[in-house]
């Protein structure tokens, strides 16, 4: 199908943008890579009178390390975050994640901030941003503020973004030296929204676990933190005891929806069986 | 507000401008304004890669970026990368491999398996099969797809 008719406004600056924004309201979008709007747009499902093209504004599209966290530009397209030696390095994670984000020609445009504020409840950098504590930059022409990505995420496809603000950057703490990732996703084809997936990073120090974080995707309506798994596995070892108790304990963090990829039910068993994998990896 | 928009880019080498409706998408822009029609519309959502089109050098979706949005780019097609013999090795072999049947695929196939060798000049099968799994073959082609892409790369490569 194609799009419904709609104007379009180019922003070549963040004061540009916030003037488009408080003159057009709750008719404008916001157009970052476009590769979630422009879809929904073609289906007719969102039918905005204005795109705002964000993509030109200059200096938002850098990877920068600062200190104990690495600052990845809003408009920093998934090729670029995956190519970023800094990444690999410090947000291995994201690295792990990156290749399961749609495929290559979708990559080369999407990018992490429109990842974030789209907020699809399958989508890989929620969740990845939840398992590394991230924050992500929001600039209104009131200021800028910057929220834990916990708080963030509040249902389906709604965050704590306000109307007139824009996602400039995320933030996210370089790794620990003790610490140890990994990232698991069930999709019937490479590169699909998945039927479930983890991502998970904390401290395994002489083999005990610590300070782990389990963020789930396709578990529900937003990335989910499994809250209840991770203080079972706080100080422990990895026992099979611990993970059993582990698995149990998924029922009362995640709450998965049928789809069609099939029922709630085997939802949850897969997140069962990619958990256990997860963490035999991070403990191995 | 824009409903039409002035774009200049160029398009297989060659310099154009022209006034195009806000929604429309690059790969109906280069179709129906250009008459580039080597680049397929499949599903309009970005599932098929039949659209797949090269801006600045790397591959999109064609159905997912605005005509608007290429101002000031360089664009290539299917027709771009045919006249300029840059995926002449591939085009042959996909014929020699039988790796399209009614063909309709086949144009985002190439444009996506030249970025592949590009950036990736010895892909293992598995990483042919990651790399290609954006584009669909309702012909069910994939296997002679993934031997002519390799066929390919031994070729380049000696």
């Amino acid at each position: 199908m194609k799009s419904p008719p709609f104007s379009y406004i180019r922003a070549e600056s963040l004061e540009q943008a916030f003037d488009l924004i408080d003159q057009y309201g709750e008719e404008a979008r916001i157009l970052a890579g476009g590769q979630s709007l422009m879809a929904t747009l073609n289906m007719r499902l969102s039918t905005p009178k204005i795109l705002i093209d964000i993509n030109k504004i200059g200096g938002m599209d850098q990877i920068k390390l600062d200190n104990d966290k690495i600052v990845v530009g809003a408009l920093a397209r998934h090729t670029k975050v995956a190519n970023s030696s800094d990444i690999k390095k410090y947000a291995p994670l994201v690295s792990k994640a990156l290749p399961h984000i749609a495929h290559q020609a979708i990559r080369n445009r999407g990018t992490f901030g429109g990842s974030i504020a789209f907020a699809d409840p399958a989508a890989e950098l929620p969740a990845v941003s939840l398992a590394l504590e991230a924050s992500f930059v929001l600039q209104s022409r009131n200021g800028i503020r910057t929220l834990p990505a916990k708080d963030f995420f509040l249902g389906l496809f709604d965050t704590a973004l306000k109307k007139d603000e824009i996602i400039i950057a995320i933030e996210i703490p370089i790794i620990k030296d003790d610490e140890n990732y990994s990232f698991m996703e069930l999709s019937r084809r490479q590169g699909d929204y998945a039927i479930i997936g983890i991502a998970a990073q904390g401290n395994i120090k002489s083999g005990i676990f610590s300070n782990m974080r389990l963020a789930y995707f396709g578990a529900g309506d937003r990335p989910l933190i499994a809250q209840n798994a991770i203080n079972i596995l706080e100080g422990e070892r990895h026992t099979a005891e611990v993970i059993k108790a582990v698995e149990e304990s998924l029922s009362l963090d995640l709450d998965p929806m049928d789809d069609l990829n099939g029922p709630a039910s085997m939802k949850m068993h897969l997140a069962r069986v990619i958990t256990s994998r997860t963490l035999a990896e991070i403990s191995a | 507000m824009n409903d039409n928009i002035n774009i200049s880019l160029t398009v297989n080498g060659q310099k154009i401008s022209r006034n195009v409706a806000a929604r429309t998408n690059l790969v109906d822009f280069v179709r129906y304004e250009l008459e580039l029609t080597g680049s397929h519309v499949g599903c309009e959502h970005g599932v098929c890669g039949a659209c797949t089109i090269r801006v600045d050098g790397s591959i999109v979706r064609g159905c997912l970026m605005l005509a608007a949005q290429a101002d000031g780019s360089k664009v290539e097609t299917i027709e771009g990368l045919s006249d300029s013999n840059e995926i002449t090795d591939l085009q042959n072999e996909f014929h020699n491999s039988n790796a399209l049947q009614c063909g309709f695929c086949t144009p985002g196939f190439l444009l996506t398996a030249q970025e592949l060798l590009e950036n990736n000049p010895s892909p293992s099968r598995n990483e042919i099969r990651e790399f290609i799994s954006g584009n669909y073959c309702r012909c069910t082609g994939y296997q002679a797809i993934v031997d002519a892409i390799e066929k390919v790369a031994k070729k380049r490569n000696n």
